[in-house]
């Protein structure tokens, strides 16, 4: 069992107050512990927390491309198995990391069957580098390379679906969290680490910075995220879902209005066909992972 | 300090870099109203909140920079934040 | 113990003798032999390695990164293409001072696509602060791996390295080879110990970023540590001479250099062809001789100005070339003559495969005579 009161993500670094990613990473290490190695691609959590020589990670840890840390894991898990050192090994990397530039490097490591837990923060877009779109940027959300204008509603594709693609790749355990809800995360980072084989963990991390909202309000977005619907918590155990969260459904734009990289689906004029389709996203997550709530009619 | 071989460094140079000078507004903890329910610890994104000897919970403002969470998510309305006089 | 070889076999039974933990590496011509030899060997249990098959060659150096980090002897083999793939973990490695050593079986850099031999691969990869050794035989090519570690291992240096040796003409070639035995090379290599590694009983952080105030300092001592390794090169290359007959102190090697007029400057299997000729050209009475660099970085600017301060010509033979400049090798001979009145002509000979024959060194000490050069040799005007 993790022991939660261990801050094992120390003080001082320069990550912007309210920020998702930080708390991420002081919740992944009360589920860590300190026999762990932690990989981290370079990004914002990289970038705050290790500027030499200030250092704000009590446990090893090792930083070396923007793109590998999943190939830099397997040459570190080899290495331990060789050892006989039992050290837990645990990639961290942003969206971009994962999604995009790294995926060469995670299809490989998770084919050939390492035993890493991978977790991603996933704040949607290129944060370290100024906003800028990701594989993992929703649909229509603002960003510096797709922005919104008058030729544009700003990114025109979903989200890449990587919890399934790591699934097809065999990994044993696949979860989605959110720091919405920090003792549901730590859970399933554990059962992540204690699981043997590649395994997955994306969690939802808002940035007040780069979505556009007051850094009081990073728990709250994150709720509702769920709670719309855009955002599902679930989890994966050999391919298959076991669980979901449920929710009581709000309407999509309860979410989208807190955002500045939304405003433009309400300003200078509501776009009700965009906001129709970012709806649509929601039912099917909702009815592919089944997460309605079904009230009882009186 | 010598240069370390590789750009490599142990913990605990972080803890130079007080964080607290970039607070506009500042967490005030009402232990009167605290149910002691620890969200707050949990949820800076700092790790700066910790838990006394009765069991009420008080912010390091060395590094504490003013986010707001932790007022936002307090269950009991305990924590409000007030501007810094500077 | 004396054995007829190929060249890639001899270098995966060096590398296996070296006892690295972690083996990555991803197939291509003409590595590959190397790789399917310490595979078998792993699947035979002569060698006790952890062996990832990489899905790509940036994968195979990255793993070996964190694996090292970790505190395993790591090792990778590549060429051309791929070396150029790891480009950027190339120079993440040096910066993070992991003793990695790669074989590199050079070939020619594409495009145009080439899987024959030049060195183009591993000169590109200059700056990035690796060791370079270049082989003339594979006796070198097997050699220098247990050198290699060793220089790289020693806490002065904590340096990735290279030991090249040219694709097909080496690797694919069946030579002698006196090959050590494991309990000569446990001898003369230590288990790899590094004063600091990835372990949760003492947490360090590697690979932090550096801001100005301290980047230009972290550089500085990269290129030092590179420069001093000239000593720990030399420590153990005589050590190696002392303990098995065959010394490797000196990184520049001359032939017939003493009385030499015409100097040819040249690394690798190259230098077995120029010496051949040079044996024919004394008998006619000229006077040539040769100067082999073994080591290409660090560049032993001093030994190459002590070696050719008496020549009257210094002809280069590059099997690379830096587009737009000149060959690498003679701009940094021409870097260690400056001052000196030594005239050093350049000519780039032998790139993607094109065989060089003794003709061809004839072609390049008339054309050094006559104060010629900076050309290409064997250009087949036919085809142009």
């Amino acid at each position: 069992m993790a022991d939660k009161t261990c801050e094992l993500f120390d003080c001082g670094h320069r990550a912007c107050g309210g920020c998702g990613a930080a708390l991420a990473a002081r919740l992944m290490l009360k589920a860590a512990g300190t026999n762990c190695i932690v990989v981290s691609s370079t990004g914002c959590m990289e970038v705050f927390s290790t500027p030499y020589p200030e250092n704000a990670w009590k446990v090893p840890w090792i930083h070396s491309l923007f793109e590998n840390a999943s190939a830099v894991a397997s040459g570190i898990e080899s290495s331990l198995k060789k050892q006989g050192r039992k050290e837990k090994v645990i990639v961290i990397a942003g969206d971009g990391a994962t999604f995009d530039i790294g995926m060469l490097c995670i299809s490989g490591a998770f084919e050939r069957g390492h035993d890493i837990t991978y977790i991603c923060y996933d704040n949607e877009a290129y944060m370290n580098t100024g906003i800028q779109r990701s594989g993992a940027t929703p649909y229509d959300a603002s960003t510096t390379t797709s922005p919104a204008g008058s030729q544009s509603f700003g990114n025109k594709r979903p989200k890449k679906d990587m919890p399934q693609i790591l699934a097809a790749h065999g990994a044993p355990y696949v979860a989605t969290a959110s720091i919405a809800y920090p003792n549901d995360l730590i859970q399933k980072v554990e059962k992540a680490i204690n699981t043997v084989g590649p395994t997955y963990v994306q969690l939802h991390a808002p940035c007040c910075t780069g979505w556009g909202f007051e850094s009081d309000q990073t728990m709250a977005i994150a709720k509702l995220a769920i709670e719309t619907g855009l955002w599902v918590n679930y989890e994966m155990v050999d391919g298959e879902v076991t669980k979901a969260k449920k929710v009581v459904r709000k309407p999509v734009e309860e979410y989208l209005k807190t955002q500045k990289r939304f405003r433009h689906l309400f300003k200078p004029k509501t776009q009700d066909a965009e906001i129709a389709a970012i709806q649509a996203i929601a039912d099917k997550n909702a009815a592919k992972y089944g997460i309605d709530i079904k009230l009882k009619k009186e | 300090m010598a240069l370390a071989v590789g750009c490599r460094a142990h913990p605990g140079k972080g803890r130079d870099n007080k964080t607290g000078s970039w607070r506009v507004f500042k967490p005030l903890f009402d232990h009167e109203k605290c149910s002691k329910c620890g969200t707050c610890q949990v949820i800076c994104p700092e790790g700066c909140i910790t838990e006394d000897k009765e069991g009420f919970f008080d912010p390091d403002y060395a590094y504490c920079k003013g986010c707001g969470l932790c007022a936002e998510e307090c269950p009991k309305e305990a924590i409000a934040m007030k501007q810094e006089e500077k | 113990m004396l054995e007829i070889t190929e060249g890639s076999m001899a270098v995966a039974e060096a590398v296996r003798l070296c006892r690295p933990q972690v083996v990555a590496a991803y197939p291509i011509t003409p590595q590959t032999h190397i790789v399917e030899a310490l595979a078998e060997m792993v699947a035979n249990g002569k060698l006790d390695a952890d062996y990832i098959t990489v899905e790509s060659e940036f994968s195979a150096l990255s793993a070996c990164l964190g694996a090292s980090a970790a505190g395993s002897r790591a090792y990778s083999a590549t060429t051309s293409q791929g070396l150029a793939l790891m480009f950027e973990v190339c120079f993440n490695v040096a910066g993070q001072r992991l003793p990695i050593i790669m074989t590199i079986a050079n070939r020619a850099l594409g495009a145009p696509l080439s899987i024959w031999n030049d060195q183009q691969d591993s000169i590109s990869l200059r700056d990035s602060g690796w060791l370079q050794f270049y082989a003339e035989d594979n006796q070198e090519a097997t050699d220098l791996h247990y050198i290699a570690y060793r220089v790289a291992e020693n806490p002065a240096v904590q340096l990735p390295a290279f030991v090249c040796f040219d694709g097909f003409i080496l690797s694919h070639t069946y030579e002698p080879v006196d090959m050590l035995t494991q309990g000569d090379v446990d001898k003369y290599l230590p288990k790899f110990a590094p004063t600091e590694r990835l372990d949760a009983a003492d947490p360090v952080s590697f690979g932090m970023y550096a801001t100005p105030e301290y980047y230009l300092e972290f550089r500085y001592e990269t290129d030092k540590t590179l420069k001093d390794a000239k000593s720990v090169i030399q420590a153990a290359g005589k050590e190696f001479g002392k303990m098995f007959g065959r010394d490797y102190s000196a990184m520049v090697e001359g032939y017939q250099l003493d009385d030499a007029e015409t100097v040819i400057v040249a690394m690798g299997s190259i230098c077995g062809t120029v010496k051949d000729t040079i044996d024919d050209l004394r008998k006619e009475g000229k006077k040539v001789g040769l100067l082999k660099i073994r080591v290409f970085r660090p560049f032993p600017s001093e030994d190459v100005a002590k070696a050719l301060k008496d020549a009257k010509h210094v002809a280069v033979l590059d099997k690379n070339i830096s587009l737009g400049a000149k060959g690498a090798v003679a701009l940094e001979v021409k870097d260690a003559l400056y001052g000196s009145s030594v005239p050093v002509f350049d000519y780039i000979i032998g790139l993607g495969g094109r065989d060089v024959r003794k003709n061809d060194i004839r072609e390049v000490v008339a054309l050094a005579e006559k104060g010629k050069g900076d050309q290409f040799i064997g250009l087949r005007k036919e085809v142009l």
